[in-house]
């Protein structure tokens, strides 16, 4: 089925903030450009261009991948935007190994942008329509409730207590310090957490990331191709992803299965029997610092319930037996949705590689990036390796 | 990021460069306006809001009766096959206390909302509603809750004809 192994040959990202001056094409350029010049290459070296980009609703620019196509590098291309909430930055890559998977093409250029910061004063009020319009919208929700709802069934199905979740927010922060696109970096301690003003119980200000602009790119090539621009490919050797109903008051959230679904796929594929052993690190999808653990979970690097108790205990550090987030994840070098899914991407090459100075995992093989969105529905997962 | 780049692109600025005109900005506000059709599963479960009762579809295959409910069980993939009233009353699957509102602007007295399991429903399946009348350190998971009404003349077909949950 798949024609051609893919690698990864080259990356780039911007400054993640909560406002930059730059447009989203600027933005989209800086990256493209950087992720070119990292793999020696240029533009006239790509087939095919892949655009992850998330809710229209927050550039309020509708169907904004044709707005960035220029800044992108897709103009006169085969380019194509692929679009799953939250979910994106992760399956923008997916997307881009379709490309080369199939036998289509020998290079792709993923690029990943978003601009949350022309919504204002809050890019909340651009969530306000994703619900569905009859039966939820008269309730006036704000999107943060669905996560506090799946935060508190997840914490006392389990019987954890809000210091381990919190342990994970002070870890990402910190990790973050090391990452020169941070945009919340912070030495943070768990009581600062407790003590953040409560924004939905028992979500506080600590627990949950920040509106964000940036971009990210990923440059992709087939094995003979990549050998050609790099001795030091790094494979993309597992996709995985997977939806579930959106129907989501009659699933039980205490367990992101569709996560499971996508992870097991992903991990079949990249021929990996026991992820615990054999994946180096993980970069779960971290808007929340109980969603780092829940993923840990999905990604069945942990068992149900007991990932918070991992980073408790230091393994998720870099230089524990799991590491996790090495890059400061969401928490900590924000979150400019889809860009924020393809950094994570992007840490996973440069561990591999062994460029990530200062935040450098030790023997760092295979790696294993995810991200989540839409109504607690998505699934994405990419298994990478050296 | 790599440790081979040495700059990192981007330009930060703070709200009040954009308040102050620092920076220039452009602003639009959209004016688009919509009328959803209710559908035919929601038409009628709207409906019988409005009579005061709550009303699912059964699938005859998998069993589950399906709150809110749909012409198809997107489990077998198939028709759902009758209409089945459900109590209503139920119990806490999961809450929180919002303090923030739809647009993320701060609230001084929390809203209390909850995923509700609905008596007469199959396990797990709940709908999200708001709960009131009660104090906010007693909400738990498991608490049984019944829905209190809006005045029958005030109803208009919405979930919002049901004004809240309240601890049984």
């Amino acid at each position: 089925m798949v024609k051609k192994r893919v690698a990864v040959i080259g990356a780039g990202i911007t400054l993640f903030r909560r406002r930059l001056q730059e447009t989203g094409k600027e933005l989209s350029h800086y990256a493209v450009e950087m992720a070119l010049d990292s793999a020696e290459m240029t533009r006239d070296d790509i087939e095919s261009v892949v655009m992850g980009t998330a809710p229209d609703a927050f550039d309020g620019i509708h169907m904004k991948a044709e707005n960035l196509l220029d800044g992108a590098g897709g103009a006169r291309k085969p380019y194509t935007r692929v679009f799953v909430g939250g979910g994106t930055g992760v399956f923008a890559p997916i997307g881009g190994w379709w490309h080369v998977a199939s036998g289509l093409f020998d290079t792709c250029l993923v690029v990943a942008e978003e601009k949350m910061s022309p919504c204002y004063p809050h890019p909340q009020t651009a969530f306000r329509t994703i619900w569905d319009p009859i039966i939820t919208r008269p309730l006036e929700p704000n999107l943060v409730w669905i996560f506090a709802l799946e935060m508190q069934r997840y914490m006392q199905i389990h019987n954890i207590p809000k210091e381990h979740i919190a342990a994970i927010a002070v870890k990402n922060k910190g990790n973050a310090l090391d990452h020169p696109s941070a945009q919340l970096a912070a030495k943070i301690t768990v009581q600062d957490v407790l003590d953040s003003e409560v924004m939905v119980w028992p979500v506080q200000r600590l627990d949950i990331s920040p509106p964000s602009d940036g971009a990210a790119a990923m440059i992709l090539a087939s094995e003979d191709v990549a050998r050609k621009y790099t001795d030091d490919p790094v494979w993309l050797d597992g996709v995985g992803w997977s939806l579930d109903s959106a129907y989501w008051t009659n699933r039980d959230l205490y367990f992101p299965e569709y996560v499971a679904t996508a992870a097991r796929m992903a991990y079949k594929m990249a021929k990996i029997h026991n992820p615990r052993k054999e994946i180096s690190l993980a970069e779960p999808y971290d808007p929340f610092d109980y969603k780092e653990a829940h993923h840990t979970e999905g990604l069945l690097l942990a068992d149900k319930g007991g990932a918070p108790k991992l980073t408790v205990e230091g393994q998720t550090f870099r230089d524990g037996d799991q590491p996790i987030c090495p890059s400061g994840g969401l928490l900590g070098v924000g979150n400019p949705i889809a860009a924020a899914g393809l950094m994570k991407c992007c840490e996973c090459f440069w561990q591999l590689r062994n460029e990530a100075g200062k935040r450098q995992v030790p023997k760092a093989e295979t790696a294993v990036a995810q991200a989540w969105g839409d109504l607690m529905q998505i699934g994405t997962v990419t298994v990478f390796r050296r | 990021m790599s440790e081979k780049f040495k700059e990192f692109p981007g330009t930060p600025l703070s709200s009040r460069d954009i308040k102050s005109g620092k920076v220039l900005t452009f602003k639009w506000r959209p004016n688009a306006k919509y009328a959803w059709t209710v559908g035919i599963a929601y038409g009628r479960f709207l409906e019988e809001l409005k009579n005061g009762r709550i009303i699912g579809r059964k699938c005859r295959e998998c069993s589950r009766v399906l709150v809110p409910p749909r012409m198809f069980c997107e489990q077998c993939f198939r028709p759902t096959d009758e209409w089945v009233f459900v109590k209503n009353t139920g119990r806490i699957n999961t809450f929180s206390l919002s303090y923030l509102d739809a647009d993320a602007r701060r609230i001084k007295t929390p809203i209390p909302v909850a995923v509700i399991d609905l008596d007469g429903a199959s396990p797990g399946i709940g709908i999200l509603h708001k709960l009131g009348n009660v104090d906010p350190k007693r909400i738990h998971i498991g608490m049984r809750v019944r829905a209190v009404w809006k005045p029958a003349k005030q109803r208009e077909g919405s979930i919002t004809d049901i004004k809240y949950w309240e601890p049984i």
